[in-house]
């Protein structure tokens, strides 16, 4: 049972909160990726507060819960925001973002004990696989809740994405739901000038898996996408939802380009920025 | 100097086969990877009797380094398996990100280390592993000397938590140390007490060093042997003790002169008792195709190279 439940109308408004904290978080420090977490927040405030059943008491091991990893670890800030928003932390905590002593690292790491995360994500590539051996052992110790891991687009780029996929697909993994960010933007460009990516679809079931596509930026259509997802587990091969956002989506000057990867906005961008981000219920931290 | 009888030689990659299949045995939790290499590796019986716990991996070293990392989550204690090359320099960044800096209690297992792996060449003979596994934060070094340790080792290190790595080879050798020892991480051991030189060796280099202790005895020289089974943590009271009484070191290894347990051991004798000390190791360089013998013979990894160290080290001794 997912903790929270939310009707879509509440998931907008609480996903405005969480745009609201990133743009914020990465203002304070001047660093951070904006652009990916503006883009996927839809996604996670899907998971957090609908779709994944699990517990903000957090335990490692996530026994008997569904389990999350962020791979493409550079759009910390979201998953920090609707961490602390869903209940794992104290909102406040958001503040320490980037800083000297915090828990919430640049990438997220476990080194300092911060609540819901399992591995540490960076270095880009490596998430698939230790979703994957999280996957395994979930059937190993008979356990039927199910793990989800977000990639970048740019990051299948990595050769290690792949051997996870042909490994999966070999040992019926099919309790994992992986999701690409299709946003078509990475630092240097844009997927199709830097690194064409061709036909995801065509190469991830050329390898074995169960192919889904939906609009990551649309409740109306994406919580019925990752419902669908779920209904393709259990039968033989592992999922993947590939998931078309645009980068920076919410905030108009953020949109559609790479420039916004890596950048962080300046005073009046971000005022400008909160001011399209408006809450029903604000709480800023 | 004492005596190591021995009845039989053999591979210490075979010890880390039994201590596997005897964890699978007795712990549950232990599960086995291996990347295309499970009878290089002697899986092959933890394979056939666990076969729900084995997970074939292929030719992808790195994701079994991640799966590996994910299958602690849930309480499992993965032991991958593959050469020690693939082992480190391969997926030095998986093991980085996705399992030291994470802490997780994952056990990777390395076998043809060193020049010893022979005819393959320098592609497969990694002589920097040690070292960057040592320079790993939360990472352990252990690098057993003969089949029954690199059994009892194995077996030990399922019962710590965190990470490890194991480090092991192809060629057979005397199989002297006891088949009921008890491993003690980072626990030297002490092989034959000496006054003029401290000896300091690991892996297939202990019973070098224990022949080496035979020939300076019959020059008149009393050398101290101890076994570093464990590089990280190292034991550094035993080292700092032995070389209070000897006044000299020689450090002995298959591996590169650069990180390994020569620099490890310097480490604790710069910062406490400045004290000479010789390297037995391989002098920066690459390796190539030989047999074992040829090889550790041309390039300095003999008995009579450590002997020839240990000569140097005491003529070095403040008189």
């Amino acid at each position: 049972m997912n903790p929270h439940n939310k009707s879509i109308e509440e998931l907008k408004d609480i996903a405005a909160q969480v745009r609201r904290d990133i743009v914020r978080m990465v203002h304070a420090v001047n660093s951070g990726h904006p652009g990916g977490s503006l883009g996927c927040t839809d996604y996670f405030v899907s998971l957090y507060f609908k779709v994944m059943n699990y517990s903000t008491d957090f335990k490692m091991n996530g026994e008997g819960e569904d389990l999350f990893f962020l791979s493409n670890g550079h759009i910390s800030p979201v998953w920090y925001s609707t961490l602390a928003r869903a209940g794992f932390f104290d909102v406040k905590e958001l503040a320490t973002f980037r800083k000297l002593n915090s828990r919430l690292q640049g990438h997220p790491a476990t080194e300092e004990g911060l609540e819901g995360i399992r591995i540490a994500s960076g270095s880009l590539g490596q998430g698939l696989s230790v979703a994957t051996g999280a996957a395994q052992v979930k059937k190993l110790n008979k356990d039927n809740r199910l793990v989800y891991v977000l990639m970048g687009d740019g990051e299948v780029e990595e050769g290690q994405v792949w051997e996870a996929a042909m490994y999966a697909a070999h040992h019926k993994v099919d309790n994992i739901i992986a999701t690409i960010d299709l946003n078509g933007q990475q630092i240097d460009g844009s997927t199709e000038e830097v690194m064409s990516l061709g036909s995801l679809r065509a190469k991830f079931e050329a390898f074995g898996w169960t192919v889904l596509e939906t609009s990551g930026n649309n409740f109306e259509t994406l919580i019925p996408s990752l419902e669908q997802a779920k209904a393709e587990t259990g039968k033989g091969k592992p999922v993947m939802l590939l998931m078309h956002t645009e980068m920076g989506y919410g905030v108009d000057f953020m949109m559609g380009s790479h420039k916004w990867h890596g950048v962080a906005p300046n005073d009046e961008q971000l005022e400008i920025a909160l001011q399209q981000l408006m809450v029903k219920h604000a709480s800023d931290y | 100097m004492k005596d190591f009888p021995f009845t039989e030689k053999k591979d210490t990659r075979s010890g880390f086969g039994a201590g596997l299949l005897e964890l699978g045995r007795t712990n549950p939790n232990v599960v086995g990877l291996c990347a295309d290499l499970t009878g290089s590796l002697k899986m092959d019986a933890f394979q056939k009797e666990f076969p729900e716990r084995f997970f074939q991996v292929g030719i992808a070293e790195a994701n079994m380094i991640g799966l590996a990392a994910g299958m602690t989550i849930g309480g499992k204690i993965p032991f991958t398996g593959t050469f020690a090359n693939f082992s480190t320099g391969r997926v030095y960044d998986q093991i980085r990100q996705s399992v030291a800096y994470s802490g997780k209690n994952v056990k990777i297992c390395a076998s043809h280390a060193g020049l010893t792996l022979g005819e393959d060449g320098a592609t497969h003979q990694i002589l920097e592993d040690l070292g960057m596994m040592r320079m790993l934060p939360h990472m352990t070094v252990i690098n057993p000397c003969d089949y029954n340790q690199t059994k009892a080792a194995t077996i030990a290190i399922a019962d710590h938590e965190g990470p490890v790595y194991l480090r092991f080879g192809r060629p057979v050798i005397p199989n002297f140390t006891p088949a009921d020892q008890k491993f003690e991480i980072g626990k030297a051991l002490m092989l034959n007490e000496g006054t003029d030189v401290s000896i300091f060796a690991t892996g297939h280099l202990v019973w070098k060093a224990i022949l080496a202790g035979h020939i300076l005895a019959e020059k008149g020289i009393n050398a101290e042997i101890i076994n570093i089974h464990t590089i990280k943590p190292l034991d550094a009271e035993a080292i700092l003790k032995s070389v209070a009484k000897t006044g000299c070191a020689v450090t002995a290894e298959e591996h590169n002169r650069f990180g390994g347990l020569g620099d490890a051991v310097a480490q604790v004798l710069i910062a406490n008792t400045p004290v000479p000390q010789e390297y037995v190791a391989v002098n920066d360089t690459f390796g190539e195709s030989g047999t074992p013998d040829q090889l550790m013979e041309k390039y300095g990894l003999t008995e009579n190279d450590i002997v020839a160290a240990a000569e140097r080290a005491i003529s070095r001794k403040s008189k």
